[in-house]
């Protein structure tokens, strides 16, 4: 693992931030939101702000920006750029400096980009604003921007319209966009979260290129410790509006000082494939051939799942790890019968339930139950937690009152208190709402749990503790779970198998420690060496040993 | 910025569990003056001052005094009693118009919206009813049946019915496709499960709007149909026609316009907040903590 250790002591400061106190007022008075930040960031420097959501990180690059939202204010502290007091500016002056001299790229580059305007002039309208340039001039400026960010045929690109890039594209052209002014600060607002594994590491060196080449000071905000090891030279701890550890990337890494820093670091799953489990014989799926098409048939069909098959026993995990696009949802909705599929078997516990009508696969629908992504949405906001409990159980005949104890006794199995019953979703962390979608899944008493991103839009301690009780429940109920994951450290811990896909097929199935070990197709290599940090052992502070470096022993 | 939304909630203070619905200050107010209007015009006929439909030549056009509290119009008659009587009819033509429409569009959209096969028969139907002139349809109708209150109600509401129709599948069409509607199907529940207790709540907030706006256009509609002759007789007062003759006077005596005017506007207003206060009560996220 190597990391950055360049020495900025002599740089010229970009940014100063001291003492810098964020409040949000309202009818129950004044609370702080962030507590006497300081924060200094060097020419070329990257530093990178970390933490779980809440913890106050977007609000600090928001307050340097001057573009809190009404409810928040700043009531204290300094922020200087290039020795300027930004507090002090009129918003009129703010508004000549963003851009100009700090600019911002955002998580999600489909909604910070106009849908309507083509791309080329989004970037002119910068140059229109903060230069003197005339038409033909501003237009050679955007082509060559363009090409910076090593984006092809840029003639064409510059003529697109935001829908019709990919997005690793539109967060080039967001790059392009914040850097054609060079800044001398650019904030990048975890500006690879909604991209695969492969185009982060893309957008990531594109950065780190740019930053050299202009010597922009980088502040990135992210709360992927992989991202902060390959990218950071200095590394700022954040939770709950207070700096809890700041210094270099490598000694934060490898000895942190503060309790905080180690708990999250330990949360972190490492990329070597857990210990294998003794296999069991007591297969509860069966998925052979399945497949599914669009459009008509012969060579015009479009396959999002093509000729897909693996096998789950009781008590064991199988992973589906693939970037977006490559159908692994759409294979777990055609095994849950959401969808309907093309072709194939899905053997559930001896009966083939693929071709079922849906009234004869109802009493089979039981024993395959799911638990989706966004646990914002899959609980029914206007239903107490009780009622999303015992929805299930009532369907299949079970009385209010049994199922309202048994859902009683679930809630706190899943580590929430029993009154939890009577609230609703609201009022509940992702976390925590996370936990009561597994309550529900397994108050149906599965055989068979599907898992779709299950951890994905989770906190990295949230997410260790929601592992955690995957574990707990699969030990102690026998249920054979199908994991599905983008992220490889997940897959990693929890899988005893893993499939691998790409658009629509599977190019590597096995056990885990074979596949991430020693993987034997280029596309999970590929996957594997993108993985940001992989080099590194978080929750040990230390360099991964060779031997359980995942992609094998050619890592150097 | 999801992050900032998060520092709001988690900084807020914790809400108490299972709050008993509490009404706002502003819906407290509009229920009181919709509960004065809607008594005043149910008993209005043993309270009213004059006979509503008593002209008085020698007192045409007079302006507020103590005998006509509101004045009169141009054939001398009391105007606060007209609008007391006129009152009757535009409520019960707006509140059942509002029901009725609202009540067919609810479950045609409900069928559209989750029913692909439903929906380009049912939808095309609505089409073809939405490229029928309202005014003309009524006449058909007044022409075949008479003219009656039922052919004037039924007259108003059918040309309502696509508009709800349309807001009703949009939401279904939206919300069917939340994790949480998957979430039940794999849970076991049944079609009509899914339909009235996951996804009709999502409606309600647009129709409570939907259903205001129909009542309140439906007074005005039944005002212009008895004004081409083609609605409940213009000896009949109505909100709608009180003010459809007032119009000729409009430049010498503006109140034969703006008394009618208020009391609807006033009416209007009221069933709005309330509607607005019901859907806030019927969402637990927008539920307001008793202050």
């Amino acid at each position: 693992m190597q990391f950055k250790s360049r020495s900025f002591d002599a740089a010229e400061i970009a940014v100063e931030i001291k003492g810098l106190e964020v409040a949000t007022a309202d009818a129950a008075g004044v609370r702080p939101v962030l507590h006497g930040i300081d924060l200094r960031i060097r020419k070329g420097e990257t530093v990178c702000l970390v933490g779980e959501s809440g913890s106050g990180k977007s609000v600090t690059s928001l307050a340097v920006m001057q573009l809190l939202p009404a409810s928040l204010s700043v009531a204290a502290g300094q922020i200087n750029l290039q020795g300027q007091n930004l507090r002090a500016l009129a918003p009129g002056q703010m508004r000549a400096l963003r851009a100009a001299r700090v600019a911002m790229i955002f998580q999600e580059p489909m909604t910070a980009l106009n849908p309507v305007l083509r791309v080329g002039d989004q970037i002119a309208e910068v140059l229109a604003i903060h230069t003197a340039l005339s038409a033909s001039q501003r237009r050679r400026r955007v082509l060559s921007i363009l090409e910076q960010v090593h984006l092809p045929d840029v003639e064409r690109i510059s003529r697109s319209y935001p829908h019709q890039l990919s997005g690793g594209q539109r967060q080039r052209i967001m790059i392009a966009m914040a850097l054609v002014l060079e800044p001398v600060l650019l904030i990048a607002d975890e500006p690879t979260t909604a991209l695969d594994v492969t185009t982060q590491k893309q957008i990531l060196s594109l950065i780190d290129e740019l930053q050299q080449k202009y010597g922009t000071a980088v502040l990135f905000i992210t709360h992927d410790m992989g991202v902060v090891a390959e990218i950071a030279d200095t590394v700022h701890v954040m939770r709950h509006g207070q700096m809890v550890e700041h210094g270099a990337v490598r000694p934060l890494l490898s000895a942190p000082r503060q309790d905080y820093t180690r708990h999250l670091l330990a949360a972190v799953p490492s990329l070597a494939p857990r210990p294998a489990r003794s296999a069991s014989e007591n297969i509860v799926l069966r998925v052979e051939g399945l497949s599914k098409s669009y459009g008509r048939t012969g060579d015009r069909r479009t396959y999002a799942v093509k000729d897909v098959g693996f096998t789950l026993s009781r008590g064991r995990t199988v992973g589906i790890v693939g970037e977006s696009g490559s159908g692994k949802s759409t294979l777990a909705r055609c095994i849950m019968r959401l969808i309907a599929p093309s072709a194939g078997q899905i053997d559930l516990m001896g009966t083939d339930i693929a071709t079922l009508s849906p009234k004869a696969f109802r009493p089979h629908r039981r024993k395959l139950q799911v638990v989706f992504q966004d646990p914002m949405r899959s609980l029914n906001p206007r239903w107490t937690i009780g009622d999303c409990l015992v929805e299930g159980p009532v369907n299949y005949g079970s009385s209010r009152g049994d199922a309202l104890k048994e859902a009683a006794r679930m809630i706190e199995i899943v580590g929430l208190p029993r009154d939890a019953l009577n609230r609703y979703p609201h009022m509940f962390s992702g976390g925590q709402r996370q936990r009561i979608a597994i309550a529900r899944a397994v108050m149906m008493k599965p055989d068979v749990l599907i898992a779709d991103e299950a951890v994905s839009a989770l906190d990295v301690s949230v997410q260790a503790q929601v592992l955690q009780l995957f574990d707990d429940l699969q030990a102690e109920l026998g249920l054979g779970i199908l994991f599905i994951t983008h992220d490889l450290r997940v897959a990693a811990q929890i899988c005893d198998e893993v499939l691998v896909m790409k658009q629509g097929e599977a190019v590597e199935y096995g056990a885990a420690a074979k596949v991430l070990g020693a993987p034997e197709h280029a596309y999970t290599r590929a996957l594997i060496e993108a993985a940001p940090g992989r080099g590194w052992d978080f929750r040990n502070f230390r360099p991964l040993p060779l031997r359980l470096q995942a992609g094998g022993a050619d890592d150097q | 910025m999801t992050e900032i939304l998060k520092t709001l909630v988690e900084a807020a203070p914790p809400g108490r569990t299972r709050r008993i619905p509490q009404m706002g200050m502003t819906a407290k107010i509009a229920l009181t003056i919709l509960m004065v209007i809607v008594i005043l015009t149910v008993i209005a006929p043993w309270i009213v001052p004059h006979d509503p439909l008593q002209m008085d030549p020698l007192a045409r056009l007079k302006g507020p005094s103590l005998d006509h509290l509101l004045g009169t119009d141009n054939f001398g008659r009391d105007l606060l009693s007209r609008i007391m009587i006129g009152g009757r009819l535009s409520l019960m033509i707006g509140v059942a118009t509002a029901c009725v429409s609202v009540g067919l569009g609810l479950i045609l959209g409900l069928v559209a919206g989750f029913f692909r096969r439903a929906d380009a028969v049912i939808m095309r139907l609505m089409d073809a009813l939405m490229a029928i002139p309202s005014i003309l349809l009524a006449i058909a109708l007044v022409a075949l049946n008479g003219a009656s209150v039922g052919s004037v109600i039924a007259a108003i509401t059918l040309p309502e019915i696509p508009r709800v129709v349309r807001v009703v599948r949009a939401v279904i069409l939206s919300a069917r496709e939340e994790p949480y509607v998957e979430a039940a199907i794999s849970l076991g529940s049944r079609t009509p499960l899914i339909l009235f207790r996951h996804l009709l709540p999502n409606t309600l907030a647009p129709l409570i709007v939907q259903g205001t706006y129909i009542l309140a256009s439906a007074i005005l509609a039944e005002a212009v149909l008895s004004f081409l002759g083609a609605g409940v007789s213009t000896e009949t007062p109505t909100w709608g026609n009180i003010m459809a003759e007032g119009r000729m006077f409009f430049r010498i005596k503006p109140e034969l316009i703006l008394f009618p005017g208020l009391v609807l506007s006033l009416c209007i207003l009221s069933v709005n907040l309330l509607g607005d206060a019901a859907r806030d009560m019927l969402d637990p996220r927008l539920r307001k903590s008793a202050r």
